[in-house]
């Protein structure tokens, strides 16, 4: 990037529930419902007076289900939505995603995951939702969920949620934790020039020749607002290309393939991951979200000490980034991976790294951050 | 003047899943009659509902329509109208979808005093699900939960939403269309948050395990138990024991509507900025 077109960005010193809002803004989001719930309620405070300002609307609701269901309602009208949660409130939400997952229907979750089940710890960073977010609803469904480090990507992962979820009619999860949400970092915000913001695919056919669910238009159907005429049906029964209910066997497979297909048949859209010093590792480190900022440190620290270490860091940790797993786990002699739970991402490594090696957690809860050293430890134990 | 039921129909999906004799379509085609003597467009109307038995009824009428999830129909209504308050928002609804799983939802409409119109279906049970006993199932009912009589106390549901702030509340039931239509057509027009509670009749479910099991027989019976909101002005609460006043029960219209409120919120930020 060059000068001139650095001049052009506000630097700004944020928190990252902030910057959560504000790239929503900027991503178009004009419709929020909430529930109040640390320690995501920042991201509800600012929606609650910037949205009015852009002509917007922000509602709290009676509670996480109806923040849930109120904002698939204003998808269905066209509008950018998005809701903001923790753990506890993630679970209750699930059943309103699968329907928001079965009917297609574009919007942004964010889940700044605290620790511990239940009540768990609400002020304190945990990262025990990955499996929630992959299979918390019942059903199968395609998922996408993006774990930014840093809240320069932050900023940039909104926007790109937002594009994902209208360009595949699907819910995308925002997972992040209870410290990015919280701490406050310079954020270089990208000029509008720099992004493109997508819209969903919108119905070119005449309403007659109209289906919700038309296959033959892709693995994206496109999907009309309501109240333009089009006047389509949709329902959380399973359903064929007209939206209405249906228990054909070979129908209801073909149109859940297909769902899924929106995902697995457009993995370079989605998958987004970062390598240091992978090419010449002999010991992989795995991690996302603040973890991994650790794991960096770490790594940086072995190969001070002559240990050929290496991190690979999922920004999408839905769906897992399998390829570059893989790469990097056929020729390393062990695999770290550290994170704030007590084993969820692990499962997905041991699954695809194919590793000769141990795969090996570096698990730490009570809401207290995986330090540096605690990774480097296990990073020399099997150097 | 006749109304063209099929106009507001989605004839290809007949025959309906209903069974023969359902008060869901008395209160369908009131719904219809209604619509039509307001002469909105289909285009402009989004009806909206959750899950049971009435729930089906959006799929049958040809406008936008939304049959969500178990009791969170007036959440998804919410976010259609407060995104496009310009347009009409109509949600339906069974008891036990309403009032049980969805309760939280409708205290909160009322409280909110959106411009929604809310059709409450009671017919006293949970009729797709096998006829388990609902919040609006008389004491000593039987049904599929309770073989030896039920022992909670049922909420009286228009009075239920009155207390939460709801500012349109009438009561109609199956036997008089008319006077539904009309009640219904109230409810449309009035700016804020209406609710119809309309007694209808599951004579399979509800029906057939309290000595009712004829369609005919239960509709007549409910007509029976009503009574006019004038008539029941005038008798004591011992002669309304097990009566119910139906007609206009409440409206306000001097409270303000949410969606109207929020566009002074917006005015308001625009010019603070």
């Amino acid at each position: 990037m060059d000068n001139t077109e650095k001049k052009q960005r506000q630097v700004v010193f944020w928190p990252g529930n902030k910057v959560v809002a504000e790239a929503a803004v900027a991503a178009g989001c004009r419709f929020f419902a909430g529930y109040p719930i640390t320690p995501s309620s920042e991201i509800a405070h600012v929606m609650s007076k910037r949205l009015p300002e852009m002509g917007g609307k922000f509602i709290q609701m009676e509670d996480e289900i109806a923040a849930m269901g109120a904002i698939i309602g204003a998808s269905l009208t066209g509008q950018r939505v998005m809701t903001a949660t923790s753990g506890p409130g993630f679970s209750l939400k699930q059943e309103n995603i699968g329907f928001a997952s079965f009917i297609e229907a574009p919007c942004v979750i964010v889940n700044v995951m605290r620790g511990g089940p239940s009540t768990g710890l609400p002020t304190a960073l945990g990262q025990a939702d990955v499996m929630q977010a992959r299979w918390g609803t019942h059903g199968d469904r395609p998922v996408i969920a993006l774990t930014p480090s840093y809240l320069d990507e932050l900023y940039n992962e909104v926007i790109r949620a937002f594009n994902l979820a209208e360009m595949l009619r699907m819910p995308v999860f925002l997972l992040i934790d209870e410290v990015l949400g919280h701490l406050s970092e310079r954020v270089e915000i990208p000029d509008p020039s720099e992004y493109e913001l997508v819209e969903r695919p919108r119905p070119t056919v005449s309403p007659e020749e109209y289906y919700p669910y038309d296959s033959s238009q892709g693995d994206v159907p496109p999907m009309a607002d309501y109240f333009t005429g089009y006047r389509w049906h949709t329902t959380g029964l399973n359903h064929d290309k007209t939206g209405f209910p249906t228990t054909d066997p070979v129908i209801c497979q073909a149109e859940e393939e297909r769902m899924e297909r929106k995902v697995s048949g457009n993995l370079e859209l989605i998958e987004k991951y970062e390598e240091y010093m992978t090419e010449d590792a002999e010991i992989g480190v795995v991690a996302f979200g603040t973890t991994a900022r650790a794991a960096l440190v770490a790594v940086a620290d072995a190969r001070k000490k002559g240990i050929k270490a290496g991190l690979l860091r999922p920004v999408t940790l839905w769906p897992f980034p399998e390829k570059p797993t893989r790469r990097l786990g056929q020729r390393i002699k062990a695999m770290i991976v550290p994170e704030a739970n007590l084993g969820q991402m692990i499962y997905e490594v041991e699954r695809v790294a194919g590793c000769n090696g141990p795969v090996v957690g570096v698990n730490k809860i009570g809401g207290v951050p995986i330090y540096p050293g605690e990774i480097l430890t296990r990073i020399e134990e099997f150097a | 003047m006749a109304v063209s039921y099929t106009k507001y129909l989605r004839m290809y999906h007949m025959p309906h899943m209903w069974c023969p004799g359902c008060g869901i379509g008395i209160i369908v085609k009131a719904i219809i009659r209604a619509f039509d003597a307001l002469d909105w467009s289909t285009d402009d109307l989004a009806f909206v509902s959750g899950i049971g038995c009435t729930s089906r009824a959006p799929g049958y009428l040809d406008m936008n329509t939304l049959h969500t999830t178990h009791g969170r129909a007036l959440s998804f209504a919410t976010g259609i109208k407060f995104a496009r308050p310009d347009k009409h928002v109509v949600v339906i609804s069974g008891d036990g979808d309403a009032t049980a799983i969805g309760g939280n939802h409708l205290i909160h409409a009322c409280r909110r005093n959106i411009d929604i119109t809310l059709v409450i279906v009671n017919n006293n049970i949970y009729g797709m699900t096998g006829g388990q006993y609902s919040p609006t199932t008389p004491v000593g009912a039987r049904a599929a939960t309770s073989p030896w009589g039920n022992i909670d106390i049922p909420f009286n549901v228009s009075e239920l939403v009155k207390g939460a702030g709801a500012t349109y509340v009438a009561r109609g039931h199956v036997g008089s269309g008319v006077q539904l239509e009309r009640l219904i057509r109230g409810g449309l027009t009035h700016k804020g948050f209406s609710v119809i509670e309309v007694l209808s009749n599951c004579h399979t479910q509800y029906g057939r395990r309290n000595r009712i099991p004829d369609a005919i027989d239960l509709i007549e019976h409910i007509s029976k138990s009503t009574v006019s909101v004038r008539q029941a002005e005038k008798m004591s609460p011992e002669e309304l024991k097990d009566k119910y006043a139906v007609g206009l029960l409440h409206q306000d219209t001097e409270r303000t509507e949410y969606c109207d409120d929020y566009n002074k919120v917006i005015e308001h930020a625009q010019l603070e900025r």
